[in-house]
């Protein structure tokens, strides 16, 4: 049987999701559904004087409306707010009291014998706001951001700036090319297909079954319970199917709290479906000012790099990923220094979003190298080439594998980079000109701690479990893969559970871990599987296989088979019964192997053909390749899909995605589809990806993860092209058309 | 959901009857644009008057030589109807590059016409806008304006229409029959939207009981030297920053005569009588039509994030004009700007 690992099997779940039988979390229904609105806040700060909702209760239909006057209890701790992936701070509290601190905050939810009654009754309560000022625009803080210096939790110093290293200063000031350039990235949301959506169903022993939108089930379970003051079998959250959450399903949302909260309160099973608008209050990615210096020596070896930031976050939290260390981790250069620090505003605490600070922080470095590339004359290939690096630069360590090179040489000739005219504006096709830019991409090949359970039946079935989520990235596919491998069966003959807290332990699904971790847990309880199967091999009269190691023999079409012989070999199903065993269960928890001497990373290299307007700055993204080395490729389907949703992304960051807020108001004026763009179909066209070759050990299964990889470059590919085109650079994402218009042509 | 009484309307003097009789009403066909705006708070009527079955769908030739379109067509079977892609394709072009295949599909022509502004604070009833709610304030004007109007405006409203089909029907010199209680009139295009000035919360010049029951196009189509030209911020499903319909009718490589309007820049669509004029009887060649361009844009007034739209605006009247004058009118399909 050859092996499911490698292939593009299509997705298990792929005719549930196309026929509509894959529920989402607001799909789900209880005797008595009750149906609950949102309200929320129309300032930025201040706090509610008076709320009234004596219209909104005389709707027909209207059950209760909750505010923070009439909730249940709620922990009055910071604690008991934190998650899994919160970062320092103090996290909101949904209804707590009558504080607001970001325009669209919940207010009130209405609840109601339907939906409409809901919906219309919210439109009727009315709040009276003490206003006090508020500042949303990063532009009016940047110079006074707090330093991020020494974190106080391990996560949050994970994402610390580098140290120095080398003596940047000195350095620069000897550079025979010195580049220093400003980028900057606004505000930009995940926009999910699927509404955030939490229906809390009231069991008939009172206990909580929540179907969320989340990217982690047990995150939500514990923070729950804790905001809740439940027991932890009081509550079970069930995310099965998740339309896409792009990170900002990591951290619990406040629906899921609004809508325990309501069917705690009235005993009764209760839905929130968030509306378009007040999926923009959860979280986003944050705006980004830097400035990045690079100096070289005119041979093209980089000599200093520095790199400072300015990022958004709440009042009450500090966000913040590794923004500034990615420009001194991918080039080899003695000299760096590395400045972050927080502009805190009046808006929601910002949140990972698809590539968290790679995105943005190798969108500047990957211009600032085309702008040196410029300056020294020498192609923006071969100056990467020149600077490349096979050692961790921070830490001056090894990688466990780096094809970043590959990718570099089989991007370019599959994009037919050797023809390109280095002159600016010196590509044209009609009215148009053409241009090329390409660039690196960095992301890191993480892997967590995860249990996996697996039940083998004597009928040749096998159920692997994991409380896991498949946010849409196919992940439940891959464990099918995993497993039907390991075990030696037929992809219909292994069935999946997962997104379900009462499952083994996971982590949140984010940060590309999760392929990585699940199946190579799903590899560790295959093996203990495997043993046991064997010691019941061993028991029967005759086995062919007494006295044969574990190591030795491997799981075949249903039959337990000598790696030396395959002549010997014994039916699974034989061996079971001859036990008298129905079903092996193993549950066994996998942690990631220690490997802290080498450095673990996926790379990409990006190339890109846009065609503009010389006239009206119309600017059309015609051609992308993305080259990727992210190790094995367990699914080069689901793989590759990833990589174009993320390519997809990466035009709409370049030219398309930014949240507009009007800081008079302090809030989000294009929250919804038809005013916050992001790419539609004729805004793509052809995209190829590439899988370079790349062997790593880091794990038994050689897999890194490519959710985020996709989308990092893919933005300073556009600007670079857009360049080359025009002669213009453009700084500021995203590149519209009026940023192109110099003086009238 | 908000209650509001449904009736539906077997003629058209039923329809505008029961309009007269119910105050707080508006008709609905369609009801792409009405719906969105009854979802987020910013229309709440009494009553919905459908008139979506009334015998209003037909296009059929008129003695003149012209058209009548009934204005219930749909969208997307006036932009394939064979006699308008034939005689009139710069309005087959202008609803072709209007939202999307689904809209188009449900979108009537009479709607169309009276689609509202996609101005932000428009929609958003936490900020002031005053044709939302009179004397309120316009909150556009010192606040984000990037799709807002650059011609026209007023201080109390800086709007712009987002159609694209009337557009073209301006540059056509379309009339648009209406009926009321008090009997049928046809409105010049030109006089059928307002500008905003003092009562920017009236898009039209239509009575409160008047319904809109059919489009007339004149006998000229300009079937050979035409063009409409949108710019946008996206490729597809997105409104006009800038768009031009350019009609022309040449001779001996001059311009006989040239009809010219702009969208997204006003709030109504944008003719300019000097421009066209000043286009006539000239070579059609770039300085001509950059002088025209200019004459356009001259009274022009940016406020901040749209000022781009000046130059963008001049740019495009002048790329429409090479468009139709050329024989090479924009695609809506291939996105390449011809």
């Amino acid at each position: 049987m050859a092996p499911y690992i490698g292939t593009a099997t299509s997705r298990v779940d792929g005719l549930a999701k196309v026929t509509g039988t894959a529920k989402y979390a607001a799909e789900y229904n209880a005797p008595g559904l009750a149906h609950a609105s949102m309200v929320g806040a129309t300032i930025a700060k201040g706090r509610i004087t008076r709320i009234d909702t004596t219209a909104a209760l005389r709707v027909d239909g209207v059950i209760t409306v909750l505010t923070h006057e009439n909730r249940p209890p709620l922990a009055d701790n910071d604690q008991a707010y934190n998650d899994d992936v919160a970062p320092e701070g103090t996290p909101f509290r949904p209804l707590y009291d009558g504080r607001i601190i970001f325009n669209g905050q919940p207010i009130a939810l209405v609840v109601a014998n339907t939906l409409e009654a809901a919906r219309f009754a919210a439109s009727l309560v009315r709040a009276d706001y003490l206003t006090e000022p508020h500042v949303t625009d990063i532009h009016t803080k940047r110079d006074r951001g707090l330093a991020v210096k020494d974190p106080i939790t391990p996560l949050d110093a994970l994402f610390a700036p580098p140290k120095q290293r080398g003596a940047p200063g000195p350095a620069l000031d000897g550079a025979d090319v010195r580049h220093d350039g400003e980028y900057y990235v606004p505000i930009e949301h995940h926009n999910p297909m699927e509404p955030f959506a939490s229906t809390a169903v009231v069991e008939s022993d009172g206990r909580l079954t929540i179907y969320d939108k989340t990217q982690g089930v047990q995150n939500v379970q514990r923070y729950l319970c804790s905001v809740l003051g439940l027991k932890q079998d009081d509550v079970r959250v069930i995310s099965t199917f998740v339309g896409g959450a792009f990170g900002v399903g990591l951290r619990p949302q406040f629906q899921a709290v609004l809508a325990a909260l309501a069917a705690r309160a009235l005993g009764r099973s209760v839905r929130v479906v968030l509306t378009r608008q007040q999926m923009y209050v959860l979280g986003y990615r944050p705006a980004m000012i830097q400035r990045i210096v690079v100096g070289a020596n005119a041979n093209g070896t980089l000599n200093a790099i520095t790199h400072d930031a300015v990022t958004v976050t709440s009042q009450h939290e500090n966000y913040y990923r590794q923004e500034t260390g990615w420009s001194g981790l991918l080039y080899s250069c003695a000299n760096a220094k590395y400045a972050h620090r927080l502009a805190k505003l009046d808006l929601p605490t910002a949140c990972d979003m698809r590539g968290p600070s790679a995105a943005t922080g190798v969108y500047a470095l990957e211009c600032a190298m085309d702008e040196l590339a410029a300056a020294l004359k020498i192609d923006p290939v071969e100056l990467r080439l020149r600077c490349y690096s096979d050692r961790d630069q921070h830490d001056n360590r090894p990688y466990s594998s780096k094809a970043l090179r590959e990718c570099y040489h089989q991007g370019a000739e599959a994009f037919g980079w050797h023809t390109r005219n280095p002159e600016p504006r010196a590509m044209r096709d009609g009215s148009e000109l053409v241009g090329w830019g390409m660039a690196s991409g960095v992301w890191d090949a993480f892997q967590a701690a995860i249990t996996v359970r697996i039940r083998l039946s004597a009928n040749g079935h096998a159920e692997v479990a994991c409380a896991t989520s498949d946010i849409g990235t196919g992940t439940a596919t891959v464990m099918t893969q995993v497993a039907a491998d390991m075990l030696g069966l037929p992809l219909d003959s292994v069935s999946v559970l997962l997104g379900d807290s009462t499952l083994p332990a996971s982590p949140v699904e984010g940060g590309s871990w999760i392929a990585a971790s699940v199946s190579n847990g799903i590899a560790a309880t295959a093996d203990a599987i495997r043993k046991e199967l064997l010691r019941l091999a061993a028991l029967m009269p005759d086995s062919s296989l007494s006295g044969t190691e574990a190591d030795d023999v491997g799981l075949v079409d249903g039959m337990l088979v000598s790696r030396r012989d395959n002549a010997r070999a014994v039916s699974i199903a034989d061996a079971m019964r001859h036990s008298a065993v129905d079903q092996i269960e193993r549950e066994i928890t996998t942690n990631p192997i220690e490997d802290a001497a080498r450095a673990h990373n996926t790379h990409s290299a990006v190339f890109a053909e846009v065609k503009v307007d010389e006239q009206l700055g119309v600017i059309r993204v015609t051609r992308v390749v993305s080259a990727i080395a992210a190790g094995r490729i367990v699914n080069t389907k689901t793989a590759t899909s990833q990589i174009l949703g993320g390519v997809v992304w990466g035009i709409g960051m370049a030219l398309h995605e930014e949240t507009a807020i009007d800081h008079r108001f302090g809030r989000v004026m294009n929250a919804n589809f038809a005013e916050y763009h992001v790419p539609v179909h004729a805004d793509v066209h052809n995209i190829k990806v590439i899988f370079v070759d790349e062997a790593d050990d880091s794990n038994p299964l050689g897999i890194k993860g490519v959710g985020e990889i996709g989308i990092v470059g893919v933005a300073a590919a556009i600007a670079n092209a857009v360049h080359h085109a025009t002669g213009k650079r453009v700084r500021d994402l995203p590149i519209t058309l009026d940023k192109l218009l110099g003086k009238p042509s | 959901m908000i209650n509001f009484q449904y009736a539906r309307a077997v003629s058209v003097s039923e329809a505008v009857r029961l309009m007269a009789g119910t105050p707080g009403a508006k008709f609905i066909a369609g009801g792409t644009n009405l719906v969105d705006l009854m979802k987020m708070d910013v229309e709440r009527p009494t009553a919905l008057i459908d008139v979506s079955r009334l015998p209003l769908d037909t296009v059929e030739e008129t003695p003149g030589g012209g058209l009548h379109i009934g204005a219930l067509v749909r969208n997307s079977d006036l932009a394939y109807h064979p006699l308008v892609e034939r005689r009139y394709p710069v309005l087959s072009s202008a609803l072709l590059a209007g939202a999307s295949q689904q809209l188009r599909n449900m979108a009537s022509i009479g709607g169309n016409l009276l689609q509202r502004t996609r101005c932000a604070y428009f929609y958003d009833v936490a900020t002031p806008c005053n044709k939302r709610e009179a004397g309120s304030g316009c909150s556009a004007l010192g606040g984000l304006n990037r799709m807002n109007a650059i011609l026209g405006t007023s201080d109390n409203c800086i709007a712009v229409h987002p159609s694209d089909m009337c557009v073209a029907l301006a540059a056509l010199e379309a009339k648009v029959h209406v009926t009321g209680t008090r009997g049928e009139r046809v409105i010049a295009f030109a006089d059928f939207h307002r500008l905003p000035e003092a009562e920017p919360q009236r898009d039209n010049n239509l009575a409160a009981d008047e319904l809109v029951t059919g489009i007339e196009l004149p006998q000229r189509g300009f079937e050979t030297h035409y063009s409409y030209l949108k710019i946008r911020d996206r490729s597809s499903y997105a409104f006009a920053l800038v768009s031009v319909a350019v009609c022309l009718e040449l001779g001996g490589g001059r311009i006989r005569e040239a009809r010219l309007a702009l969208g997204g820049v006003a709030h109504k669509p944008w003719r300019d009588a000097g421009a066209e004029a000043a286009l006539s009887g000239q070579s059609a060649n770039e300085a001509t039509f950059m002088r025209a361009a200019a004459l356009v844009l001259s009274k022009a007034k940016g406020f901040g994030h749209n000022t781009f739209k000046i130059d963008l605006a001049r740019r495009a009247v002048v790329r429409a004009l090479s468009q139709a004058a050329g024989g090479t009118p924009q695609s809506q399909s291939n996105k390449k700007i011809a």
